[in-house]
Formats: structure tokens, C-alpha cells, sequence
């Protein structure tokens, strides 16, 4: 439905155009700039042209090499969280009851991980697992299982990707559940009807059904784990040593720590276009999709 | 107030949604637009109401031309397929919604409501809420509240298909009395034909987003100006015959005759012919009667009349039978049709020959 | 293939059912012959779904049982039951082929190879679908997707029984004639028990063999298209069938004739009426015919004239009560009053909405 062309919705927009021009995009410059000096953010600058870009982009050097294992470590934290939530998040779908009186008191739990702000969330996993006070940290160690993230890489990677698994599983599930919701009883019955076993109902009503919503619920779990710093830089400040600095946790050392603006301002450019391309990816793959649907509806 | 079309066109994307249709309805008149599921039924009216703007061409009201105006500034009312009332209002309350908003006092709504209420045989139910009522009440809701504004232009899209059969046949019956005391424009789309036939008034046969005709309803069923308009307009569906004319002599079914009669009339060349169901008999009523034998494919019983579908290679026909007849499947049987009662469509499709007796 | 029976079956959708209205389906027993072709027919509400979902095993009865052939299927489920059901709107697997999707049943159940693919194709063929065979079902147009959920019912060769919950709902009226005489001409290859589900009077009566027509929960008559035309049992079979339905009018029965109003009507004999007991007499538009000189006859003003094609239609008053008769087609406009009149055969007398034979 389109509606008739006004200017009025120019003017209602203008000040939120003002304030992220102020607030994003003018910043943004700034970090493009700094991308290409090499400052100390003292209001020196020192052309360097794509000099960071090239050191970033060459694992031999000492920057790259850094930049590369953070990448690495992102990479892989994000394949292990997706792996994990995406069959969780939609076995819990299935699992949900659809109408009677157990599907508000469900809704509700699944969305109470969902609300608790991020660094909440990093203090409470940091203090819960704690091999000396921590309930599940010391359950552990009293179990005989070695478990400790301050100072095993291991323990380290299983915290974090635990927390993670904890705080976000519920937004895939959510996500499955509405695209499950629409589903008509007479599509299970028919099925049944025809004598098609448990997983066979799941591969052929329920996935197809899903699959437009599980796309974007693997990308913006994607997006937000390939991005993610609050929760681990909580629990484990990147450690032990830096088996768990995350790409963003490693900038901000940088940036912040060692006030080298230049050389973070390159990599979180590099980083941004990263996550970039791989939404376009996403976006293009459901894009094409759905057009190959509708040419076959259409013939 | 009269409603005219001027060679409007809608595009989204690639599609062509509705392709140069120009239409010009007089006030006070029911206009049905028949034609199958997207066909363009809806778009139209979309774009008569307002919800959509044309591509190209105009859309004026009584002389003004509103093309660009939106649905809230054009005086239009709606009533769709699935019965929209207020959930949360009962149905006075439903039927006064549209005149609360355009403020009227009290006692001119109460007046109104009771009015259109009252037309809709709705009388005693005014205190309830709709899902109280049942399908056919709680359509007769939505109706009146479309007729409560007194709007110039009332768009009813296949408001009866989701009702009951019999439900369905009462309400056809009362709406022709709502229309006659309204004096609106009032556009009405269905896929059935006999809904077209049964409501009267003008009907424009649409067929992929185009006009195909437009005219009085008698008049469109019984002089199809094109195949596409016998075709949308036949249930059952008409039956046709190859044919080709050279020579003085007509050809088809592996039959040769003379081109005498009726098919005097018809020039040289290939042509469609097609008749009705109920014209195709099984005794030979007339000298001129022309034979079609086949097989027997399935007998359909309805009650008083059979419908007997014939295997004549390469065509297949729908008879429709006085009586109740049992034929079995692979039976031989002899069908007739007098000549009189042929259509015939020449090749571009435009008719060439209709029944000159008055019947369709 | 198998002979179904309904055995003092009732249903109530709410847990404690008291009075008759509380019941869905009132108790009912009924016999679904091995083969045949029957259609439950009636308003919106009247039952009939629940009563197929009770064959189809998705509804537990609260009383009575289900028996296939002898076996009492009550408490099986669907999957058990080794029925096909065809519902209101195509269901179809999305990610396969027509071809995948008919073949679908038979891999569930163990069969492969040569014999699926024979299986498949002959159903395809006899449904015009063999052109479509590789195309992923989901490209299709309604009424093809409904011939896929049928086929996969089809395709099963033990099936014991069909059942279809008004299947052709979305189809397009054009469209609704080719996939009506499908199934008649299916049944008749099959020979399959098949049982229609339907609130339209033209599906019923096309379809069946014999038609069950139910008003609130309760089986009303059970007859032949013929029979229920011509000799309804009930003002509701009257009224239901038959495009106008059955005319009714009040009337007093003497001496062999029917008395509406001022007018008569001959009779030809006299039925044994119930005491205390509403009478009514009843006349299908079909058999209204103008009265012939010197006949007796209801004087009936005429309104207004129907043209639907075929025939017309004269809608009319007499005496107060609503009139329809069926006028040939190019039939003249018919003068202000009418004298009309009905063979005795065609008039049947109604106590309390039931016939008196």
C-alpha cells in the first residue's frame, strides 16, 4: 500500500537526522581520518597514508600477526555459539507449548535472559563461576572436574561461551517459535495422516516454515557475537594471558590502553567491513531466496 | 454523484496489476465486476477507494478529479470478504462508528443506526458484540455500517464468500432492496457468475488486470462481445467447438455441413463456436438440430437437473439435463444442439454470431 | 476399502453435557457402505465437521464408538486408522516435487524403487498432473495443490476410507467443475469409501451417492440426491436443497385438500394428521406451474422476476408467506397476480416440519 507523497514527513524526521549525523556519522569521519595518521590523540598527526592498513593486513608483522589471532579467535567463538544456539534455540521452540495456559509463564522466562543488561550479565557468570565462591565453579571443583577461567584456557572459553549460550539462546528460540506459530494443525495432521516419522515432520513443515526467520536469527547472532566485548571482557578481561581477547577487547587495549589511535582506528574500520560483508552475504542469500519463490509461483 | 475511470493503469514492479481500464458509472446504479481471483477485482476497487494511487490515468468523483486525494478525503465505503467489525464494540456501536467520527449529534446517529439496522434486519441485536453473532449477522454489521455513512461510492469485495451457501442466497435476495434506496454508486466484485446475474444492474467483466466489457448484466450474458467474456461469464463453463467456414460448407468435429441458416452470416474462416450447458439436448428438437455423440464421462445428479459430461475427441461437453438420468461411464450417447442457439467467436476471439431469440 | 459404523456415537465439545444443545453431534448410528460415496451436508456449525473429524480419528467421541469393518477404531489415532483426509485449504510439502510429495506416503511406509514410481505415475495421470511430476510443488496454483494432497491419499492402495472437509473452498467456480467431476470420476475407478464434507447443496448432491444432511448436530435425513429433492423428510432437507429452497406455507388439511388462506389445493388423499401439530404443506419452485383454467389455485402477486440463464425465477407473495417459482427460460413477464397450482404428487404435508407420508 502506498501512501500519497507529503513533505511533511521530511520535517518529523530532520532533528533524529541531526542528532545521528552528530552522533555516528560525524564520529565515523573522525576515526576514518585518524585511520589514515598516526597520532597519539595529543593533536599530533602524522600522515600515514595506508600504512596501518598494510601492517594490519600482513600476518608477518607484528600488528598483523595480533590482529590475525583476535580475528581467529572471533571467528571461532562465533561458529562454536552458533553451532550451539541455533539446534538449541529451535528444539526449544518446538519444545514450547503453543496455546493453553503454559505459553505466557514460558514467554516470560525464555525473555528474562534477553533483558538483563549485558555487563550484568558478564559480573553475574564472573562471580557464579568462580572456583572458590562461585556456585557452579565450586560445584565443579567439589565434583573432581578441574575448572578454573582465571587461569585455564579451557575453562576460560567454556565460561564465556556457556554465558553466551545462557543469554541469548532465548532470542533464536523466540525467534523459531513465532515462525512455528503459523504452522496450521491440518499440515501436522496431514502428515501424520501420511505416516511421516518425528524428524521427517520437522524437515519438511517446520524448517521450510522457519527458514526465513532462522536467517535472520543466525545473522544478528552472528553480528552481535562476531562484535561481542562486554560480557567476556567481564569475566575473563581477555584472559587468561589472551586466550579470550576478543577482537573488540584487543582494540580497545589499544586504543585506550596504549592511546595508539591510529593503528585502532585501522583496525576497527577493517573490523566494521568485516562484519559488513558478511551481512551482505546473509542479506543477498535471503534476497535471492525469496525471488526464486516467487518466479515459482509465478510459472 | 457519478464515479469515472479514465485509462487508469497500475504497475508494481514488473506486474501489471490493472492495464488501461476506463469505466464511467452512473449514481444510484449497481455495478458488478466479475472476473476470476486475481483477476484485478481488488486492485480496482483499491484504486476507486483510494488505498492505491494509479500509475497513470484519473479517478474523479462527480466531476472532481481525486487521483491524488486520499482515501479520507474521498466519501467511499468498504466491505471486504472476511467479516471486519470492531471486536470490542457492540454492533451499535459499530454501526455509529463512522458517524461519531464525522461528529454528528446524537439523536441523527441513533436515527441512522437504527435505520440501517432495520434494513439489515438487525433490530434485535444491537447490544451485542460480534463474536456473538454468526457469519451472516456479523457481515449484515459490516454492511450497515458501510451504508450508515451514506458515502457516495460503496465497494463490496465478494462480501459473501465466506458465508454459508443458502446464507448466501438470502442475503443476494435482500441486497438489490439496499442498493435501490441508497443512490450511491455501488461496485460489487465476485467470481460467480450467477452472483452477477442474480444482482442485475451493469457488470464489467475483468480478465487479467483488463476490461473485457461493460454493460447492462443481460446484456453482457447474453452478447458476450469477446470469448474471454462468455467464458468468465458461463457456471458451468461454456462448451466449445473448433470450426472453420470455406467454400459455403463449415467444418468441425470431422463433420461437414452446409453453411446455411444462422452460419449464412459467418464470413470465411476459423472460428470458436460455443454454447451453454443447458442448450445441449438429448432429443432432437429441431430439423436444423446438429448431432454431437460421444461417451459418457460422469453423470453429477443435482436433484431436478443431471449434469451429464460427454467425451466427444477432441472436445469434452457439460449437458445440462431436465431430470435425473444415471448413465453409466463409456455409455454411448447422442446429444443435440440446434444452431440457434450457437455462439461463434472468430479467430481474435470477438464475437461473430449470438442467439437471436432473446435467450442467452 | 472398508465399511464404516457409527455405533450410539455422540460428541460435546464441553466436559459435562446435560441438555441436547450442549452436544456437537447428537447420538447418531449409521452405516458408511464399503464404497460408497456420501457427503454430510448442512449450515455452518450443524456438526458435520466434528462428525468427520471423528472418523478421521482427530476427535475422541464422548460416547459411542467407530468401527472399521468390525473393528472398533475408537481410540486409535489417525495414523492408525489408515485413512486420507483432503482438507479445506492444499496441504503440500513445501520442499519437494509433486513427484516427492505423492511419493511421500509409500516411503513412509517402507516401499521403494519401481513400485512407487508405477504408483506415482498413475495417480498423476488419472489427476492430469503428469506434466507437473518434477516441479516443486510449491510453484503451483490452488487447485493443482489440492490434486496433490488427494493424490497422496490415492497413492495408498489399502486406504480404507477418503475424507474431505470442504476441499474446493478456494478453488476458483471454473475451476470447482473439472476438480468436482475428477472425484466423481476417481470414486468410480476407486471404488474407494469416499465421505464429502460440504455446506453447498451442489457439491453434496453432485458428489454423492447418498447425502446426509444434519442441522445442529442431529442427522436429519439420509437419502439419494433424487430422493431428498423429491421427497424431503424434513422443512430443513426442503428448504436446504434446492436453489430457491422449498416453498412452505401454512395450511389446513380437509377433505383431501390443502387450504392456504382462501385458496385450495387438490390433494388427492388423505394423510393421518397428529393432533395439536403445525401444518404445513410444501411445494419446490420447480413444480409451480400456472394454474389451468378452471383449476383451483393460490393467487399469487408477483414482485419481481430473477433471470439467472438457464431459467427465472418469480418471487412472490400469497397470503403473507414468500413464494418461488422456476419460469422457463424467455418465459414473458407473468401479469401482477398469478394463479399457480402443483401436481398433488409434488405437494407434501409437513406436522411439526416432519413429513406425513
Amino acid at each position: 500500500m502506498d501512501k500519497p507523497f507529503t513533505n511533511k514527513a521530511w520535517l518529523l524526521v530532520l532533528p533524529v537526522f541531526l542528532l545521528v549525523a552528530f552522533n555516528a556519522i560525524v564520529p565515523l569521519m573522525t576515526v576514518v581520518n585518524y585511520s589514515v595518521q598516526d597520532t597519539f590523540g595529543n593533536n599530533q598527526f602524522f600522515w600515514n597514508g595506508i600504512g596501518w592498513f598494510q601492517e594490519l593486513l600482513d600476518p608477518k608483522s607484528q600488528l598483523g600477526e595480533r590482529f590475525f589471532d583476535a580475528l581467529w579467535r572471533n571467528a571461532l567463538f562465533s561458529a562454536i555459539i552458533l553451532a550451539i544456539e541455533v539446534p538449541l534455540g529451535i528444539a526449544v521452540a518446538l519444545a514450547m507449548p503453543k496455546k493453553g495456559w503454559g505459553v505466557a509463564p514460558t514467554l516470560v522466562i525464555l525473555a528474562l535472559p534477553l533483558l538483563v543488561p549485558w555487563n550484568v550479565v558478564g559480573t553475574t557468570w564472573q562471580v557464579f563461576a568462580r572456583s572458590d565462591i562461585g556456585l557452579l565453579g565450586a560445584a565443579l571443583n567439589g565434583l573432581g572436574i578441574p575448572y578454573n577461567y582465571t587461569n585455564d584456557v579451557i575453562s576460560a572459553w567454556a565460561t564465556i561461551i556457556i554465558m553466551d549460550v545462557w543469554h541469548w539462546t532465548s532470542l533464536v528460540a523466540l525467534l523459531c517459535y513465532a515462525g512455528v506459530q503459523s504452522i496450521p494443525d491440518a499440515f501436522y495432521q496431514a502428515a501424520r495422516i501420511d505416516g511421516a516419522s518425528r524428524w521427517a515432520m520437522f524437515s519438511h513443515i517446520e524448517l521450510p516454515k522457519m527458514r526465513r526467520v532462522l536467517l535472520i536469527a543466525v545473522l544478528l547472532r552472528f553480528m552481535d557475537s562476531f562484535m561481542i566485548y562486554t560480557e567476556p571482557f567481564v569475566v575473563t578481561g581477555g584472559g587468561p594471558g589472551n586466550a579470550t581477547t576478543m577482537l573488540s577487547i584487543d582494540l580497545v587495549k589499544i586504543a585506550l590502553g596504549q592511546f595508539d589511535l591510529g593503528k585502532a582506528a585501522a583496525m576497527s574500520i577493517v573490523y566494521n567491513l568485516i562484519i559488513l560483508a558478511v551481512c551482505w552475504v546473509f542479506y543477498t542469500v535471503m534476497v535471492q531466496a525469496d525471488g526464486r519463490a516467487e518466479r515459482e509461483r509465478a510459472t | 454523484m457519478s464515479l469515472v475511470l479514465e485509462h487508469v493503469t497500475r504497475k508494481v514492479g514488473p506486474l501489471v496489476s490493472i492495464d488501461d481500464i476506463s469505466l464511467d458509472l452512473a449514481r444510484g446504479t449497481l455495478n458488478v465486476l466479475l472476473g476470476t481471483t486475481l483477476s484485478g477485482k481488488t486492485s480496482l476497487m483499491r484504486l476507486m477507494a483510494g488505498l492505491d494511487q494509479p500509475t497513470a490515468g484519473r479517478v474523479i468523483f462527480n466531476g472532481v478529479d481525486v487521483t491524488r486525494a486520499p482515501v479520507r478525503g474521498r466519501s467511499v465505503a468498504m466491505v471486504y470478504q472476511q467479516f471486519i467489525n470492531y471486536p470490542g464494540l457492540s454492533v451499535y456501536e459499530n454501526i455509529a462508528s463512522p458517524l461519531r467520527v464525522a461528529k454528528l449529534d446524537k439523536a441523527e446517529i441513533d436515527r441512522r443506526v437504527k435505520e440501517a439496522a432495520e434494513l439489515l434486519r438487525l433490530g434485535g441485536m444491537l447490544g451485542r458484540l460480534p463474536q456473538e453473532l454468526s457469519g451472516g449477522q456479523q457481515q449484515r454489521t459490516a454492511i450497515a455500517r458501510a451504508l450508515v455513512k451514506r458515502a457516495d461510492c460503496v465497494l463490496m469485495d465478494e462480501p459473501l464468500a465466506n458465508l454459508d451457501y443458502k446464507l448466501r442466497e438470502e442475503l443476494r435476495e435482500e441486497l438489490p432492496r439496499i442498493f435501490a434506496k441508497s443512490g450511491a454508486v455501488f461496485v460489487y466484485a465476485t467470481t460467480e457468475p450467477s452472483e452477477a446475474l442474480l444482482l442485475g444492474g451493469n457488470t464489467a467483466v475483468l480478465k487479467e488486470g483488463r476490461l473485457v466489457q461493460f454493460g447492462p448484466t443481460a446484456e453482457v450474458y447474453r452478447r458476450p462481445s469477446h470469448i474471454a467474456a462468455a467464458d468468465v461469464f458461463s457456471d458451468p463453463p461454456m462448451n466449445h467447438i473448433r470450426a472453420e467456414k470455406s467454400g459455403g460448407m463449415m467444418h468441425f468435429m470431422g463433420q461437414v455441413l452446409s453453411a446455411d441458416g444462422v452460419f449464412s452470416r459467418l464470413s470465411d474462416g476459423a472460428f470458436t463456436l460455443a454454447f451453454r450447458a443447458h442448450h445441449l439436448g438429448f432429443a432432437k428438437t429441431s430439423a436444423s438440430a446438429i448431432a454431437l455423440s460421444g461417451t459418457v464421462a460422469v453423470c453429477e445428479i443435482t436433484g431436478s437437473e443431471s449434469f451429464v459430461h460427454i467425451e466427444a475427441a477432441p472436445h469434452r461437453f457439460i449437458a445440462l439435463a431436465r431430470g435425473v438420468r444415471h448413465d453409466a461411464p463409456g455409455a454411448r450417447v447422442d446429444a443435440w444442439i440446434d444452431p440457434d442457439d450457437l455462439y461463434a467467436f472468430d479467430a481474435a476471439g470477438r464475437l461473430a454470431l449470438a442467439p437471436q431469440h432473446g435467450k442467452g | 476399502m472398508a465399511r464404516i459404523t457409527l455405533s450410539a456415537l455422540a460428541h460435546a465439545y464441553r466436559p459435562n453435557p446435560s441438555a441436547p444443545a450442549d452436544y456437537a453431534v447428537r447420538e447418531a448410528t449409521h452405516v458408511w457402505e464399503n464404497g460408497g460415496a456420501y457427503a454430510l451436508l448442512g449450515p455452518s456449525g450443524c456438526g458435520k465437521t466434528s462428525l468427520l473429524n471423528i472418523i478421521s480419528g482427530l476427535v475422541t467421541p464422548t460416547r459411542g464408538r467407530v468401527l472399521f469393518d468390525d473393528q472398533d477404531v475408537t481410540q486409535l489415532p489417525t495414523e492408525r486408522r489408515n485413512i486420507a483426509q483432503v482438507f479445506q485449504f492444499p496441504v503440500i510439502y513445501d520442499t519437494m516435487s509433486v513427484r516427492e510429495n505423492l511419493a511421500f506416503p509409500l516411503i513412509n511406509r517402507g516401499l521403494r524403487g519401481a513400485a512407487v514410481q508405477a504408483r506415482v505415475e498413475e495417480i498423476a495421470r488419472l489427476l492430469d498432473l503428469s506434466r507437473d511430476l518434477d516441479r516443486k510443488a510449491r510453484g503451483l496454483s490452488a487447485d493443482s495443490k489440492q490434486k496433490i494432497s488427494l493424490g497422496r491419499g490415492l497413492v495408498r492402495p489399502d486406504v480404507a476410507a477418503i475424507l474431505f472437509d470442504e476441499p474446493l473452498t478456494v478453488i476458483d467456480p471454473h475451476l470447482k467443475w473439472e476438480l468436482r467431476s475428477k472425484l466423481k470420476e476417481i470414486h468410480k475407478t476407486f471404488d474407494t469409501t469416499m465421505i464429502y464434507v460440504t455446506h453447498d447443496q451442489t457439491e453434496a448432491l453432485t458428489f454423492a451417492d447418498q447425502v446426509v444432511v444434519m442441522l445442529e448436530g442431529e442427522v436429519v435425513q439420509v437419502g439419494t440426491p433424487q430422493a431428498l429433492f423429491e421427497a424431503p423428510d424434513h422443512t430443513f432437507v426442503g428448504y436446504f436443497i434446492g436453489s430457491p429452497g422449498m416453498n412452505i406455507l401454512p395450511a389446513r388439511i380437509e377433505n383431501g385438500h390443502a387450504e392456504i388462506g382462501k385458496a385450495r389445493l387438490a390433494l388427492g388423499r388423505d394423510p393421518v394428521l397428529p393432533p395439536h401439530a403445525k401444518i404445513e404443506i410444501g411445494i419446490r419452485p420447480e413444480f409451480m406451474r400456472p394454474a389451468a383454467p378452471g383449476e383451483a389455485g393460490l393467487e399469487v402477486s408477483c414482485q419481481r422476476v430473477e433471470d439467472i440463464g438457464r431459467h427465472r425465477i418469480l418471487r412472490g407473495v400469497c397470503d403473507g408467506q414468500k413464494l418461488a417459482a422456476i419460469l422457463p427460460e424467455g418465459a414473458a413477464m407473468p401479469p401482477e397476480v398469478l394463479r399457480m397450482s402443483a401436481d398433488a404428487a409434488h405437494i407434501h404435508v409437513y406436522a411439526d416440519s416432519r413429513r406425513v407420508r
